[in-house]
């Protein structure tokens, strides 16, 4: 038994189904998301005193630079399966997962200079809210590099048998990708910069 | 790659035949317990659901022995408790607020939101819409185990020192930061909430998918049936308002463990203590505040508010289809319906501050939200008419689906309109937090939703098992339940117009006030009693009729719908052959036809 | 939407360029961050160009200026609501019983 459109485009919606159910998903991180910004307004607005520059801004913008070329180099892995490049998208995808990975590595050192302090997410409110934010985010990070390493070992077996459908896996998960990007070019001028 | 409809068998647990592709014989765990089949799946969250509702159901028969004899031993099972909660078999106030916490989170999220969406919602609805099974069967299974995880941890808590979370279903802090300080209680609850929303996403995703893209060809968006697009609004609820509550729940975990102070404002003093952090981290520090409580209200009702409606969409559905089918007749008004509960389904979005009006609120916001309140009450009431008007010049079958169907049009009339004075800032600061509120929302979810989840079952329970539920028994069940149902719930707003206030472990006999209500509370213990009495010939009825039921054939109801086309039950893949449809969901009496029901799969013919 | 090689080849340089873009933009709003405006410009000037970097990432890297109806519905009906749970909070608590919200007398 089949499940239709799960590779081919149902002719009415124009949408295969992952494509739909990967948007409707960014769809609910965009209101998970939008509740801690709900949060920081909140009690940004409600406090009487709240620090300025108090966070890394060098080592925030070289993780936003990071973040960024990941996002290119994952555009890149789903663009070169569309052009039957199958070294190429390995090669990008491996890119990816590696800035990725730098990106949690700057992240430690950040967390670990803070904890060293004495200052946790108990330590203030700026820092509550900046702990739980960027920490929902990490997760999100890893959680997409889980999947990539997936797509890049045991998944990858796909492309023989499937491709078509292997490539739309990859874009699905490009779109998780970006969305993870777009989260942090809203995260680090809202943490970092103001 | 269009479907191709398999060669399935009339008993969907026996083997199936090798044909377009083999399949291997299935284990049984693969069968039957990690099931990737839609109707598995809803069966599972089906009976998972009821059992959570009875098991909620007992913890508030134990509430209210409390509230009818105050400080008297709990008969029977008073000693099960222990000496922390019960000692000699009365009920400690801790205890009773534990009930009232869990009675109300176990309901709703572990019993009626599973039965209606992912019991109904899985079985029904891909049937109805002509799909082999759901977009995304994996992810389908994946959400009922998250489910089950997270109810097991809801229950699990009641096991845990300091027992589960007692700081009501809504959580408000700071008492729900504070309370049961480094125990687990409140903690698991938050970490339950998390896998329930968890898997509430995992499921709204596959439902929308499912719809927009699984529909069998001819089943245009205005042919769909009318539980269909109930399930489908209430899925986009789900998606879209459940996250904030998921991200006020980390927060909230946050500050129960990690000591932060989202909710905590500056110098909260509690019991003439400073508050301080509750963990190892930095523990006896001050807490290091700046947190604000209305931020978890807002957080929680921007949720909690599409819930209720997540609550009663799938039974307008469900009732929806029972009354077509039994009034032989289209549903009146198929598009005010359908326009209705989609404009319902939006503005239950900016409704949610109405259960903030004592918060101090200015005047302007209240306004706003008033306002929209008032607007909502008008699809509801459109749906509630057109299912009324339904009924005018209807053959109407009194079968038992049907009178539950009955029912529960003048229950949730009651339920509905005993809601505007609460949606009203000037009535609502006497009725806030009395009895009035608990009859009100009861009066929707108990004789309103549950009644028509009662009749879904007598009505489906044929397609999933090949076999009728006893109709004696049904009448037993439907009658006992609806008489006493009321008798729990209609004192409820005399309490409430006379000012008693609701979580109070002693029933309310510290204010004078209450002096006169008082004996209400005998009234509705007696009434509830008998209530859960009632629901034993339910339950027989229910695994008996598996058993001992009639038999019966594809379509014992002689109704309209696609999910009538499938065998009884459908095997893997659901229907023989590919449904195709070719008329609306509800040709009932079409003139000049030989029967009283034209299927939407049947062929035109002369 | 992107179903041939060649279509994709062409692209290959539009993401190359927003890319860059993207970096640009960064400096331009850490530098911007180091003017010290007062807080309501600063805010201004942050969100347009966090709004202007994702735009380019949401409408080229995610394929959204030629996406289906489907997703723009969901998208907008998202975006309200977001902009709801963004605004509305605030409002309320800013609008107490004794004092109002700023516009309102």
């Amino acid at each position: 038994m089949e499940i239709p459109y799960t590779v081919q485009a149902r002719p009415d919606s124009g949408l295969a189904n992952g494509k739909l159910g990967i948007w409707l998903f960014l769809a609910s991180e965009v209101m998970l998301f939008g509740a801690l910004f709900s949060t920081y307004i909140l009690l940004r607005v409600g406090a009487t005193e709240w620090p300025h520059h108090e966070l890394n801004v060098p080592l925030g913008a070289i993780n936003t630079v990071i973040l960024i070329s990941s996002s290119v180099t994952m555009v890149m892995a789903w663009a070169s399966l569309k052009m039957n490049q199958w070294g190429k998208h390995r090669l990008y995808l491996s890119l990816t997962v590696v800035l990725s990975l730098l990106f949690l590595l700057n992240k430690y050192f950040e967390y670990g200079a803070h904890f060293a302090a004495g200052e946790g997410p108990s330590h203030t409110t700026f820092l509550a809210i900046y702990f739980t934010m960027t920490g929902l985010h990490m997760l999100h990070i890893v959680g997409g590099v889980v999947v990539m390493l997936y797509f890049l070992g045991p998944g990858a077996r796909m492309w023989k048998t499937s491709p078509e459908q292997f490539t739309n896996r990859i874009e699905y998960t490009g779109l998780y990708w970006h969305f993870v990007d777009l989260v942090w070019i809203f995260l680090f001028p809202v943490l970092y910069l103001l | 790659m269009d479907n191709v409809g398999t060669i399935g068998v009339d008993h969907g647990h026996a083997h199936d035949h090798a044909h377009d592709h083999a399949h291997e014989e299935l284990s049984f765990l693969r069968k039957y317990v990690f099931s990737l089949d839609h109707k598995v799946i809803g069966i599972q969250y089906a009976v998972t659901g009821l059992t959570f509702l009875l098991f909620g159901f007992t913890l508030m028969m134990l509430m209210r022995f409390q509230l009818a004899y105050p400080g008297r031993p709990i008969p029977v099972v008073g000693n099960w408790f222990g000496a922390a909660s019960a000692p000699g078999g009365i009920m400690l106030p801790e205890f009773y607020n534990t009930l009232g916490a869990m009675h109300g989170t176990i309901m709703v999220f572990l019993g009626v939101v599973p039965l209606a969406v992912g019991g109904f919602g899985n079985f029904v609805m891909p049937l109805q819409i002509g799909a082999p099974d759901m977009a995304f069967p994996k992810l389908n299974m994946m959400s009922y185990w998250v489910y089950f995880l997270g109810g097991a941890t809801m229950v699990g808590s009641f096991f845990v020192p300091g027992g589960a979370a007692m700081s009501g279903w809504t959580s408000y802090a700071p008492l729900s930061v504070i309370a049961q300080p480094g125990q687990l209680g409140q903690t698991l609850w938050l970490v339950g909430m998390v896998f329930l929303i968890t898997s509430s996403l995992l499921g709204s995703v596959n439902f929308i998918v499912t719809i927009v893209q699984l529909r069998a060809p001819g089943l245009t968006y205005m042919r769909l049936p009318f539980f269909v697009w109930a399930q489908f609004v209430t899925s986009f609820l789900l998606l879209l308002a459940f996250p904030p509550l998921e991200a006020a729940g980390i927060l909230q975990l946050m500050d129960r463990v990690a000591g932060t102070s989202f909710f905590l404002p500056t110098g909260l003093v509690v019991s003439n203590r400073v508050v301080t952090t509750m963990t190892g981290v930095a523990a006896g520090s001050v807490a290091s505040g700046g947190g604000n409580p209305l931020l978890w209200q807002h957080l929680f009702w921007f949720l909690a508010h599409p819930e209720v409606y997540v609550l009663i969409l799938p039974a307008l559905g469900i009732v929806g289809e029972i009354v077509a089918n039994n009034t032989r007749k289209p549903l009146w008004g198929y598009r005010a319906l359908v326009y209705s509960v989609v404009f319902l389904g939006f503005m239950s979005f900016i409704v949610w501050a109405h259960h903030m009006f004592m918060t101090g609120m200015g005047t302007t916001m209240s306004a706003f939200f008033q306002t929209t309140t008032m607007i909502i009450s008008i699809p509801s009431v459109v749906i509630l008419t057109a299912l009324l008007l339904s009924l005018w010049g209807a053959s109407i079958r009194f079968t038992t689906p049907m009178l539950f169907a009955l029912a529960f049009m003048p229950m949730f009339g009651i339920g509905g309109l005993t809601g505007l004075p609460l949606g009203l800032a000037p009535s609502d600061i006497h009725l806030h937090d009395t009895y009035y509120v608990i009859g009100h929302f009861h009066y929707v979810v108990a004789p309103g939703t549950i009644f028509a989840l009662f009749g879904g079952i007598y009505y489906w329970f044929p397609k999933a098992t090949g076999r009728k539920m006893n109709d004696l028994l049904g009448r037993i069940h439907f009658w006992g339940s609806f008489v006493c149902i009321n008798l729990v719930f209609m004192p409820m707003f005399i309490q409430g117009l006379g000012g008693m206030n609701r979580r109070m472990y002693d029933g309310g006999m510290q204010y004078a006030h209450n002096a006169g209500l008082l004996k209400w509370n005998l009234v509705i213990g007696v009434a509830a009693w008998a209530l859960g009495i009632f629901q034993v010939p339910f339950i027989v009825n229910f695994f008996g009729s598996l058993k001992w039921g009639a038999l019966v054939d594809k379509n014992p109801w002689e109704a309209t719908t696609l999910e009538w086309s499938a065998p009884s039950p459908p095997g893997h893949g659901n229907f023989l052959t590919e449904p195709v449809v070719y008329r609306g969901p509800y040709e009932y009496s079409v003139p000049g036809s030989a029967k009283d029901f034209t299927p939407q799969f049947e062929a035109e013919h002369a | 939407m992107h179903s041939d090689a060649e279509e994709v080849q062409k692209s290959v340089r539009k993401y190359m360029m927003i890319g860059a873009a993207l970096l640009v933009f960064t400096g331009i709003t850490v530098a911007a961050s180091y003017l010290n405006l007062a807080v309501p410009a600063a805010i201004t000037v942050a969100l347009v160009i966090a709004g202007m970097k994702g735009s380019m990432v949401a409408s080229v890297f995610m394929h959204l200026s030629h996406e289906k109806q489907w997703i723009y519905g969901a998208l907008i009906l998202t975006v309200v609501f977001f902009i709801v749970l963004i605004f509305v909070p605030l409002f309320t608590i800013k609008d107490g019983i004794s004092t109002g919200l700023p516009w309102v007398q």
